[in-house]
């Protein structure tokens, strides 16, 4: 790794941060629809993981899936354009928060049902297997998809085929109002790995360079062939669920600790301890971000927003629907 | 030169030629290899195309289900086998959320071919979860196209249009069908999906059935021509997309309409159908609209059971009848 390297995880990191505060200030005051699932405070894992991926690589995300699409390489205007149901949109507008997806850039959808993404990304991994590329899919899930019996389908018949897939699961300790404690026997996800003679990993999701190693590893056990990865990001989301669930299901003390080990700051620390980056290159970062997520809301808000008409297409290749 | 084909043969020709034209093409799904599916209509495939073309599954139907989006969405065209259309249901989430709706959530910015085959329909002595008809289950979700052939000759030309149409299709073929032969050509063409194909001219009522209702409404036409009772009889062959304009052409000529379909009644497909026609031809109407299918219950096990539960040959012929009666205008 360079030093651009290293300023580059930071950048994502602080890209996903403001733009999912941005998404916050939207939704509250209306221009941002539905429902907003923020991944705040687990950006580590997402630019971590995504770092070590190709273009033509993919990634399958979840309902909580800015994180994923930025680190992918997704560009804020164009996401928050989406966001905000305009033209622009990655999805034209049609997808939203929930459905946000981009081919070209090999995020292959956030998904709106729990594990439906597992088999997706063993689709797109088991695309290359049949063609005999060498691109890699990376499946970002959650504790509460592991208990789905999707991952037990998927991560048995990707193990039994060596598909180039690497299972990433996001645990940050609760669905919704469930907490693992009360989901799980088993403490760890990864563990469920033995079940499927694969590697089961476990990595502090809050530590960027962590998760880049561990997902470097797969990726590149993937890519030679060797098939699948479990790996368990332990981490925590800073907002509840959906933004105005006041999440009072988790109890403070935890909340707090969590917010202690805030992967921005924390990196942020370490590139300046370890003398990779000086404040002024942080601050110069933080700024920087800060202008190109305004830019973003300029750019979703002068979007044209869709006609009701448009309702009636895209369902089919060849037929458009019946309006009023 | 003609030879005599049957139904599992037509569609295991169809799926061969589309393998051989396009390599994108794969098949995936339980028993379908080494053993050449449960009704035989990928055998031989495996040899053909090798291990990376025609995958053999554990029993994961919602796993291959989903793999063939991922793959599709990777611009591969997967043909997914679900050994028993009743199967299906393990992969609601795949099919209605995922696979049906991919494009309408990504802007069309996304291709969706998969073709979903899977035998359905009764009469086979399977009970209740092996001889459902479910296409009113998903003709209800927009995003699916629903294809129902009821010959070896519309099998595998339906079948080569919905490998190479860009949308999910959902493919149901019968059970009872598999055997049926017909003497065909080794030259064919596909058949656009949305087209109606007239079985019988008619001009005293219309009789719509889908698959294996066919064959028991050209029976049940014959029985009425030889009281003279002239019947229509019209295969849609595609449920979504349908072909209104064959449809309503022939309720126009006839006025009167009776639609043949094995599923159960209530919130079946002929009932959406039956509402499409009243709201929109209520005044070609000489009579109320009939329906004949199967009964409100799951599908039962012994032979007298289920022939009473299935839509027969002289329950069409009682229903025209009684369509002629109810005629308000003669």
């Amino acid at each position: 790794m360079d030093k651009e390297d290293y300023l580059e995880l930071y950048r994502v990191m602080v890209r996903i941060r403001k733009f999912e505060q941005q998404a916050t200030d939207s939704f509250e005051i209306g221009d941002i629809p539905g429902m907003v699932h923020l991944s705040m405070g687990q950006e580590a894992t997402e630019a971590g993981a995504c770092s070590v991926l190709k273009k033509t690589d993919y990634i399958t995300s979840t309902h909580r899936g800015h994180g994923h699409m930025i680190a992918k390489g997704g560009k804020t205007d164009r996401m928050m354009a989406e966001l905000c149901a305009r033209r622009d949109g990655y999805c034209r507008g049609k997808g939203g928060s929930m459905h946000i997806s981009s081919i070209e850039i090999g995020m292959l959808g956030a998904d709106g049902m729990v594990g439906a993404g597992m088999p997706i990304a063993t689709g797109a991994a088991l695309a290359s297997w049949i063609r005999g590329t060498d691109d890699v899919t990376v499946c970002f899930f959650g504790d509460g998809a592991s208990n789905e019996g999707l991952f037990h389908e998927c991560l048995n018949f990707a193990a039994l085929k060596s598909l180039p897939v690497v299972f990433l699961c996001e645990n940050n300790l609760y669905a919704i109002s469930t907490s693992t404690k009360r989901s799980m026997k088993v403490q760890d996800v990864a563990s469920r790995a033995a079940g499927y003679g694969i590697p089961g990993v476990i990595v502090d999701g809050n530590d960027v360079l962590a998760v880049r190693e561990a997902t470097s590893e797969a990726v590149a056990r993937a890519r030679r062939g060797e098939g699948p990865t479990l790996i368990e990001a332990k981490t925590y989301k800073h907002h509840g669920h959906f933004e105005g669930d006041p999440a009072d299901y988790r109890p403070q003390e935890e909340v707090q600790l969590w917010l202690d080990k805030d992967p921005i700051p924390r990196y942020a620390r370490y590139l300046v301890e370890s003398g990779i980056a000086v404040e002024g290159e942080i601050a110069a970062i933080d700024g920087e971000i800060a202008a190109e997520i305004a830019k973003a809301v300029e750019f979703a808000l002068a979007s044209e927003p869709l006609d009701s008409r448009e309702t009636c297409m895209d369902v089919y290749s060849d037929i458009v629907e019946e309006g009023r | 030169m003609a030879k005599r084909v049957s139904t599992s043969k037509a569609l295991n020709n169809a799926l061969d030629r589309a393998m051989a034209f396009d390599e994108r093409v794969f098949c995936i799904g339980e028993d379908i290899g080494i053993m050449g599916g449960t009704f035989g209509v990928t055998a031989g495939l495996l040899d053909k195309y090798g291990e990376k073309r025609v995958i053999d599954t554990p029993i994961s139907e919602a796993m291959f289900m989903g793999a063939a989006v991922g793959a599709a969405a990777r611009g591969l065209v997967p043909v997914v086998e679900i050994m028993f259309s009743d199967f299906v249901t393990y992969c609601f989430d795949q099919v209605v959320n995922q696979a049906a709706k991919m494009r309408y959530m990504y802007g069309g910015n996304i291709e969706m071919p998969i073709v979903i085959r899977m035998p359905g329909g009764g009469s086979v002595q399977s009970a209740a979860q092996h001889s459902q008809s479910l296409e009113g289950l998903f003709g209800h979700i927009p995003g699916l196209k629903i294809v129902m052939p009821s010959s070896p000759s519309d099998a595998r030309g339906l079948l080569l249009s919905s490998i190479t149409d860009r949308n999910p299709v959902m493919f149901f073929e019968t059970k009872s069908l598999y055997a049926k032969v017909e003497k065909l050509e080794e030259e064919y063409d596909p058949i656009p999906l949305g087209t109606a194909s007239v079985k019988r001219e008619g001009g005293d009522v219309t009789i719509v059935a889908t698959g294996p209702c066919v064959l028991k409404a050209m029976n049940a036409a014959s029985a009425l021509a030889e009281e003279g009772i002239e019947a229509e009889v019209i295969d849609p062959r595609t449920l979504y997309p349908l072909d209104t304009k064959t449809i309503f052409g022939s309720v126009e000529k006839t006025g009167r309409l009776l639609i043949v379909t094995e599923e159960c009644k209530r919130g079946a497909w002929s009932a959406e159908l039956s509402a499409e026609v009243a709201e929109k031809q209520f005044v070609a109407l000489k009579a109320p609209i009939a329906r004949v299918g199967a009964l409100n219950t799951p599908v039962p096990l012994a032979k007298q059971l289920e022939d009473y539960y299935l839509p027969q040959t002289e329950n069409i012929v009682d229903g025209v009848k009684s369509i002629l009666k109810e005629s308000v205008i003669k």
